[in-house]
């Protein structure tokens, strides 16, 4: 098996509720892979569990050849996975150069030249050159997402889960983001929970398709674009909205 | 650059203070004696409260840990003033451990609490032990056993001097701490547990240093107390000595290196004035605290921050 | 005294301590339950209450000249005055600080300090009683076997007042009225639902910040009607209200947080024991015994002994 990530019979209910079930999911290293799915389709307590921050009620998460399912987070993270929120949560009353050098200093430590380069590299690369000594919390709302994005990238991760990047940016600032992701793709695995299936449709290797918990199809965009039983589900309701 | 002021403004305060050695009266020398002590104690509250984001009600355990830690083994056991400071020193590090594993498994008013609790469990016991602390009465420490390193410390001069190099030690220590990458994720801590966490940082074990570290300092600090004014006494232990150092660390400004100073200061000039008009001096400190919890809660440090200096640590 | 009468006593001595400590404890756990936020000035409201009716019955007693007046009219007035008290803390701070839960703590911290040492100026350091409205001594008997089998016996200093039995009562009833009150009305209706999401209620026009005012003025008015009861049994002083916090906090957190039934069997369990153990034990033992028992309830069950876990 060359998947880097990857979940079996993963389940999680809440109460009586099954917000995912028995979720079987291969990431290969590298690949861009987009989860999709109607609100409520379990999408972000699927990616939760991934990163630990919601324990499973049964299932596996294997990353790469490790069994992670009962690690704490800061170790998953340790070990390569890297999750940006939905809700945007940067520390909000620290600079900006500071919120991203506490991403880079776990890899760099002490070596204070090495984090700052980091540090102006991906704030180059995210876009937000110039910006370092503001508040993180007085960015707009699409320069803080893409704040949290620079977080991801600086912990140069090996899985990168991305909870609905491009929810608040503006059309100029997601033409970033994807080319952001075109570059990164192949250097780092992408795992993009999203609603614009325009940046869904450009990005994604591979699509799975999420509904009531559990996986409704699975395939390359094209087949999953064909697929009745997705449209149904959702590609339907989203363009009756 | 701006490491240069930093680094001036506290040499700069530990300068004034050298300097007040010689030319403060008699009363006074031995009052900031005293606020520097205890100031380094607020210093060490500050590490968890101010940086960590984690309110304790109970860091009197840890400095009457320090101060019976050193008191109990001169006393009984005929230490040396040497050889005690270590074991003061080590018994709020063991406390402090201890009391971290369990409370840190607890967030926001449950750790308050919990910490309360077991400060008041630790005071009791140290009534309950009255054989050997003799409880509120407490015990004195021989003026001839108090000798650090050939130094007499019941001499005013030596002592102003021992007190102002414990001070400095934390002073400096504080400041190199926050600009450490492990005083940067306390801070990280305090700001966004999740998303430290999120970061790869093991956010336990980072709130577990600062709460031993917290309480070390605190110890130290109660350590140099007894040793210093010859004395460790149980009302040390009581919930007024916890209540303490928030109110100077609030007053002088949490999250600042020089606010625990600043605030302890004029606390303790503060309530020494009016204790010399009336009994219920302690109205001053409730005062102050609802006062500052209204209108200033970044305290004296954390205004001059936010209005003219924002690189303050 | 044989063991028997010995701990029956102590029983019936805790069931007075279990019965103030009910009160206290409802006061603060409503507080806690409604409003989210620790009163830790709680004991104060207590002590207040206690040095109202001193205050209270001493002058009501040298104008209407002694009787059980001046106890009534402090059974009356004491509570109003700290509820009165309380609700003006309410406006004037905790309503500023958005009840923000930390900064409420150091806030009531402040509170504390205010009441207490405004007490120290007024009505000084001495510790003063007020004489119960009525004291009869109740004898009790005990049950002997003897070897012409069992047999009522009344063991010498095996009694109980009237009033501590009145203790009893009083409390038992202010609490099952708090409970009707809760359960029963429509002003308990409006706290439950403020409990419930504050967000909510408010949109659907419930004036949240009265049910604020209205939940910690009736908190601390429950904590001084616990001060004037035990008044006549243990005299007023100005330092009275740390202990007093301290077991209701111990009371409130093993009976979980906000839930009164979960309060009221905790005050029994806490006042009997305690009854029970300071006549056998050292009673400082005892209490550190107590005070760690609640810090790892807290750390291990954060929910109470009672209370279910949340999710």
């Amino acid at each position: 098996m060359s998947a880097l990530l990857s979940t079996r019979a993963l389940s999680r209910s809440f109460g009586g509720l099954r917000a995912v079930h028995e979720v079987d999911l291969d990431l290969g290293p590298g690949e861009v892979r987009a989860l999709i799915g109607p609100n409520g389709a379990g999408k972000t307590t699927f990616v939760s569990m991934l990163i630990g921050r919601v324990a499973p009620s049964s299932g596996r998460i294997v990353f790469d050849g490790q069994d992670i399912t009962r690690l704490p987070a800061h170790a998953r993270v340790r070990l390569g996975l890297a999750y940006t929120f939905q809700i945007t949560s940067v520390f909000a009353r620290l600079p900006v150069a500071e919120n991203v050098a506490l991403a880079a200093r776990r890899r760099f430590g002490r070596d204070r030249a090495a984090v700052a380069a980091e540090v102006a590299r991906t704030l180059g690369r995210v876009g937000l050159t110039g910006r370092d000594d503001s508040a993180a919390g007085d960015l707009s709302y699409g320069h803080q997402r893409l704040l949290e994005l620079a977080m991801g990238l600086a912990q140069a991760p090996r899985v990168l889960i991305l909870d609905e990047p491009t929810q608040g940016l503006s059309e100029p600032e997601i033409e970033t983001f994807k080319a952001l992701v075109r570059a990164l793709a192949g250097e780092t695995a992408i795992l993009l929970i999203e609603h614009n299936m325009g940046v869904v449709m450009d990005l994604a290797d591979r699509i799975t398709v999420l509904d009531a918990g559990v996986v409704l199809a699975e395939g390359a965009p094209a087949a999953i674009r064909a697929d009745a039983r997705v449209q149904a589900a959702y590609l339907g309701r989203s363009a009756d909205a | 650059m701006r490491g240069g002021r930093i680094i001036g403004l506290h040499l700069g305060l530990i300068a004034v203070l050298f300097a007040l050695n010689f030319l403060l009266p008699a009363y006074s020398h031995g009052t900031v004696a005293r606020v520097m002590v205890l100031a380094t104690y607020a210093m060490g509250y500050n590490i968890l409260f101010g940086y960590t984001g984690l309110l304790s009600l109970g860091h009197a355990m840890f400095f009457a840990a320090g101060m019976y830690g050193l008191a109990m083994p001169m006393t009984h056991l005929g230490l040396g003033a040497g050889p005690a400071l270590l074991t003061g020193i080590g018994a709020a590090a063991v406390l402090s451990l201890g009391v971290g594993l369990l409370a840190l498994r607890t967030r926001g008013v449950a750790f308050m609490i919990v910490t309360l609790m077991f400060a008041q469990a630790a005071w009791l016991t140290i009534l309950l032990a009255g054989r050997w602390t003799r409880g509120d009465e407490g015990v004195v420490i021989p003026q001839a056993d108090r000798v650090l390193l050939g130094l007499d410390l019941s001499d005013p001069q030596t002592r102003y001097l021992a007190a102002l190099a414990l001070f400095s030690a934390v002073l400096f220590g504080t400041l190199w701490l926050v600009r450490q990458p492990m005083g940067r994720v306390l801070v990280a801590i305090r700001e966004n547990e999740d998303r430290a966490e999120l970061l790869g940082y093991d956010t336990f074990r980072h709130k577990l240093g600062a709460v031993v570290l917290s309480g070390t300092v605190s110890g130290a600090a109660g350590a140099a107390y007894g040793l210093f004014f010859g004395y460790a006494g149980a009302s040390f232990a009581e919930t007024h000595y916890s209540i303490f150092p928030l109110l100077w660390v609030l007053l002088g400004g949490a999250g600042t290196v020089i606010g625990p100073f600043l605030g302890t200061l004029f606390m303790f000039y503060l309530i020494d004035l009016a204790s010399g008009l009336t009994p219920a001096y302690m109205l001053i400190a409730g005062v102050a605290l609802v006062l500052l919890t209204l209108f200033a809660p970044q305290g004296l440090a954390g205004e001059i921050r936010r209005r003219w200096w924002r690189g303050l640590p | 005294m044989e063991f028997g009468p010995h701990l029956m006593l102590a029983v019936l001595e805790g069931a007075v301590t279990a019965a103030v400590l009910a009160l206290m404890a409802s006061g603060l756990s409503l507080v806690f339950g409604v409003m989210r936020v620790v009163n830790v000035a709680h004991g104060q409201f207590f002590m207040l209450g206690a040095v109202l009716a001193w205050a209270v019955s001493s002058a009501v007693s040298s104008a209407l000249g002694g009787g059980a007046f001046g106890f009534v009219a402090a059974v009356l007035l004491a509570p109003v005055i700290a509820g009165a008290l309380a609700v003006a803390a309410d406006l004037t701070v905790l309503k500023r600080v958005g009840y923000d839960p930390e900064r409420t703590i150091v806030a009531t911290i402040g509170l504390l300090y205010i009441l207490q040492q405004a007490a120290l100026m007024t009505y000084g350091p001495e510790a003063r009683p007020v004489a119960p409205p009525f004291n009869d001594r109740l004898a009790l008997p005990w049950v002997a076997f003897g070897p012409e089998g069992p047999r009522l016996i009344w063991p010498w200093g095996l009694s109980i007042t009237s009033y501590k039995l009145f203790v009893m009562g009083a409390a038992a009833a202010v609490l099952a009225g708090l409970w009707a009150l809760m359960t029963r009305t429509g002003i308990g209706l409006v706290m439950r639902a403020t409990q419930l999401d504050r967000e909510t209620a408010q949109a659907f026009g419930i004036p949240v910040e009265r049910v604020y005012a209205g939940v910690f003025g009736l908190g601390a008015a429950l904590a001084a009607l616990a001060g004037v009861l035990i008044v006549p049994i243990q005299q007023a002083h100005y330092l009275m209200g740390g202990d007093a916090l301290l077991l209701s906090f111990i009371v409130v957190i093993i009976g979980g947080l906000g839930s009164l039934g979960g309060t009221v069997i905790a005050a029994l369990l806490i006042g009997l024991s305690d009854g029970i153990v300071s006549v056998f034990f050292s009673p400082t033992l005892a209490k550190i015994l107590a005070t760690l028992l609640v810090a790892l309830v807290l750390v291990f069950r954060p929910e109470g002994l009672r209370g279910k876990a949340a999710r």
